[in-house]
C-alpha cells in the first residue's frame, strides 16, 4: 500500500504536479492495517496532517471492510476503488455503493491481474490503472511509467500490463 | 535534479555529494533509510573515497565518527530517539572537543512508553550538548541545511545536528531538488581541520582539564556558537547565490509583517502552521508565523527583531518538560525580556499525534481571544485524563498507566485494573 502511494506520488509527479506521499503512523507489526496517503496538487504542498477526508479511497484488501472503518471521511462526492472479484452486494455493501454517483466507485479484480501479468499477488500497478481510469487524474502512461521506474525490467513491464488491464476494465465498463 | 523521491533518499544522495570519508552507522530502529541508501552508494563507489563503518551501537557510531574526525576525515552519521540518547556521552564528547561532524537527527519520541512516532524529545533532550542545531521545515531543507551543515561545522570546528521529522518528513516522498555535484563542490572545499591526529606532526587531543582552566575552554565553546549566531547566516546567503534558492538562516518569518499574532515553531509543522495563517489572514485575523531554523545557537536577537511589534506570540513545540511546559518558549521568552508580550505554549504531536489544521485555527483562535492556558496540550482527551486520575484515587495499586489507558480504549485486550 506504501509503494502504491509512492508510485501514485510519481505519476502525478511525471505529469508535473506537486504530490506528497506517505505512509500512515499506525502500528508497526505485520499484518496490521497499513494506510497510506497521496495528495496530488497544483502547488506547493504544505499540509503535513494525514489525509482526513479523501477524494479517492482505494481499498486494497476487502477483508477490512467490516473491521475498521474505513469510509469515515469520504465523501459520496468522492471515488471509492475496492480491490476484489466480488460484487458490492456479496460484500455487504449494497446499500452504502447506492450514495455514490455510478462513475464514482468501481471494483477491479487487482489481485487477479497481478496474479496473471505478474505471478505474484501484489496489486497495486493494478490498482493504479484503475485509479487512472476511474477518476482521470492522472494518464495510465504516467502510471505505466511510474512503475516502470520503480521496477525496472521485466517485473516493471510485467506490472505496466496488470495496470493497462485494469485500466481497460474500467474504461469499458 | 528534480525528483519525486523519498526524503530519505534525497537526504542520503545530499550526503554523498557532500563526500564524506567516514559514516558509521548502528542500522536498526531507530534508523532511517538514509544510512541504509548511504551504504549503497558507498558499496558502488558513488561517494568515492568513504569507508562505511557498520558498528555494534549508537553509541559506537559516534565514536568512531569522533575518531575519524580527529584523524582529518569529513565525518557523517544519522540516529533518533532512544538510539540518540544511547550515544549521549560522545555527543557532548563531540562538541566539547571541537570536532565537526554532521548528524542527522530523524526526530521521534522517547519512551518510555515505547513510541516510534515522530517528535522532538530526542533532539530537544540533547539541545545543549554544544551542538548546532538546525531544524529542516520541508525535505528540500532537510537536503539543503546537510550542505550548509558541513560548511557551518568545519568553517567554526563545531559539530551539526539537522533535525528531520521522522516519518512526516523522512518516508514522505515528494518533490525535491536534489543539487548536482559541481555546485556542491563549489560551495563545499575540502575539509580543512584545525586540529589533526597526525603521526608526522604529533598532538594529543582530549587532555584533561581541571578547574584553572574548564571555564576558558567551556567559553570558548560558547563562543563558537555565538559566531554562528552571525556566519548562519551568512552561509545561508552564498548558498541562495550558488543553488538559486534560500534555504537556512536563523528564522524564516512568514507574513509577520503587520501581525498582531505570531506563532513560532520549528520544523516540518510549519508547513500546516502557514496553511492555518492563510485560513485565518482569509477572515480578517492578523496573524503571522516564525520558524526559528537555527535553534542552537538560538537566534536572540533576530526573533526579538521579529517579534517586537506583537501583541501576543504562540509558540507551538513537539516537546515539553514535565511540571514545567515547553521548552522552546523558555529561549523565546528569554528573547523578548522586557517585553511584556503574552506568550502561550501550544504542546503538540507528541508521539506522532497529527496536528490537523482544524486544531490549530481553533487553539490560535482561542489564543487571540486571550482564552487559553498555558501550556495548552493540543487535542488532549481530557476524558482519559480524569477517568485515570480517578482510577489512582481509587486504589493505591492503580497499576501501569499506559496499559491502563490502552485497555480502556479498547487498543489491547483485558479490563483495566
Amino acid at each position: 500500500m506504501v509503494s502504491a502511494a509512492e508510485m501514485l506520488s510519481i505519476t502525478a509527479f511525471l505529469e508535473g504536479a506537486h504530490a506528497q506521499a506517505f505512509p500512515s503512523f499506525g502500528s508497526e507489526r505485520m499484518g496490521a492495517p497499513v494506510v497510506a496517503f497521496c495528495r496530488i496538487d497544483d502547488k506547493e504542498i504544505r499540509l503535513r496532517e494525514p489525509v482526513m477526508t479523501p477524494d479517492v479511497l482505494i481499498v486494497q484488501d476487502p477483508t477490512l471492510l467490516h473491521q475498521v472503518d474505513l469510509f469515515n471521511g469520504l465523501d459520496t462526492r468522492g471515488y471509492l476503488l475496492i480491490n476484489t472479484s466480488k460484487s458490492y452486494l456479496d460484500l455487504g455493501l449494497g446499500d452504502y455503493v447506492d450514495r455514490f454517483p455510478p462513475h464514482h466507485i468501481c471494483t477491479v479484480a487487482a489481485t487477479k491481474w497481478a496474479m496473471e501479468y505478474v505471478g505474484r499477488p501484489l496489486p497495486n500497478a493494478a490498482l493504479l490503472g484503475a485509479f487512472a481510469g476511474l477518476t482521470y487524474r492522472v494518464k495510465l502512461e504516467s502510471v505505466q511509467t511510474a512503475i516502470r521506474q520503480k521496477f525496472p525490467g521485466k517485473l516493471g513491464d510485467d506490472n505496466a500490463k496488470a495496470a493497462a488491464r485494469a485500466y481497460d476494465s474500467i474504461r469499458t465498463n | 535534479m528534480l525528483k519525486q523521491i523519498e526524503g530519505s533518499h534525497a537526504i542520503a544522495e545530499t550526503i554523498a555529494l557532500c563526500r564524506p570519508e567516514v559514516i558509521c552507522a548502528y542500522p536498526i530502529t531507530p534508523q532511517t533509510h538514509i544510512v541504509e541508501r548511504l551504504s549503497e552508494l558507498t558499496r558502488t563507489g558513488d561517494i568515492g573515497n568513504c569507508q562505511y563503518i557498520n558498528v555494534e551501537s549508537e553509541f559506537a557510531a559516534l565514536s568512531v565518527a569522533i575518531g575519524a574526525s580527529a584523524a582529518g576525515a569529513r565525518a557523517y552519521t544519522a540516529t533518533s530517539s532512544q538510539g540518540l540518547l544511547f550515544m549521549t556521552e560522545a555527543v557532548y564528547n563531540a562538541a566539547g572537543l571541537g570536532l565537526p561532524i554532521v548528524m542527522t537527527i530523524g526526530n521521534r519520541a522517547i519512551g518510555a512508553p515505547i513510541n516510534i512516532w515522530n517528535d522532538h524529545s530526542d533532539s530537544m533532550a540533547l539541545r545543549d550538548a554544544g551542538w548546532i542545531q538546525f531544524y529542516a521545515e520541508t525535505n528540500q531543507e532537510a537536503v539543503d541545511l546537510h550542505i550548509q551543515a558541513f560548511r557551518l561545522a568545519e568553517r567554526l570546528s563545531v559539530p551539526v545536528m539537522v533535525c528531520v521529522d521522522g516519518f512526516i518528513l523522512t518516508h514522505a516522498y515528494e518533490r525535491i531538488e536534489v543539487p548536482e555535484p559541481e555546485p556542491v563542490d563549489a560551495y563545499l572545499p575540502a575539509f580543512e581541520p584545525v586540529q589533526v591526529l597526525d603521526p608526522d606532526d604529533p598532538v594529543t587531543i582530549g587532555a584533561m582539564v581541571g578547574p584553572e582552566a574548564f571555564t576558558e575552554v567551556r567559553y570558548l565553546a560558547h563562543h563558537k556558537h555565538l559566531q554562528a549566531i552571525d556566519v548562519i547566516p551568512e552561509l545561508s546567503t552564498e548558498f541562495a547565490d550558488v543553488f538559486g534558492r534560500q534555504a537556512g538562516g536563523l528564522i524564516r518569518p512568514y507574513r509577520t509583517e503587520d501581525a498582531e499574532t505570531v506563532v513560532i515553531g520549528l520544523g516540518s509543522v510549519m508547513g500546516t502552521i502557514k496553511e492555518t495563517v492563510d485560513e485565518m489572514r482569509d477572515d480578517g485575523v492578523s496573524i503571522g508565523a516564525v520558524t526559528i531554523v537555527s535553534f542552537r545557537p538560538f537566534p536572540m536577537l533576530a526573533l526579538r527583531v521579529a517579534l517586537e511589534n506583537a501583541k501576543r506570540v504562540i509558540v507551538v513545540e513537539k516537546c515539553f518538560a514535565d511540571g514545567l511546559g515547553g521548552i522552546v518558549v523558555g529561549s523565546v521568552r528569554m528573547a523578548l525580556r522586557g517585553f511584556s508580550t503574552p506568550i502561550y505554549t501550544v504542546i503538540a504531536g507528541l508521539g506522532g499525534r497529527p496536528i490537523t489544521q482544524a486544531s490549530l485555527r481553533q487553539t490560535f483562535g482561542d489564543a487571540v481571544a486571550d482564552k487559553i492556558n498555558d501550556p495548552h496540550f493540543l487535542d488532549l482527551d481530557w476524558a482519559v485524563i480524569d477517568r485515570e486520575l480517578a482510577r489512582g484515587q481509587d486504589k493505591r495499586r492503580s497499576g501501569p498507566i499506559a496499559e491502563n489507558i490502552l485497555r480502556e480504549m479498547g487498543l489491547v485486550g483485558g479490563k483495566p485494573v
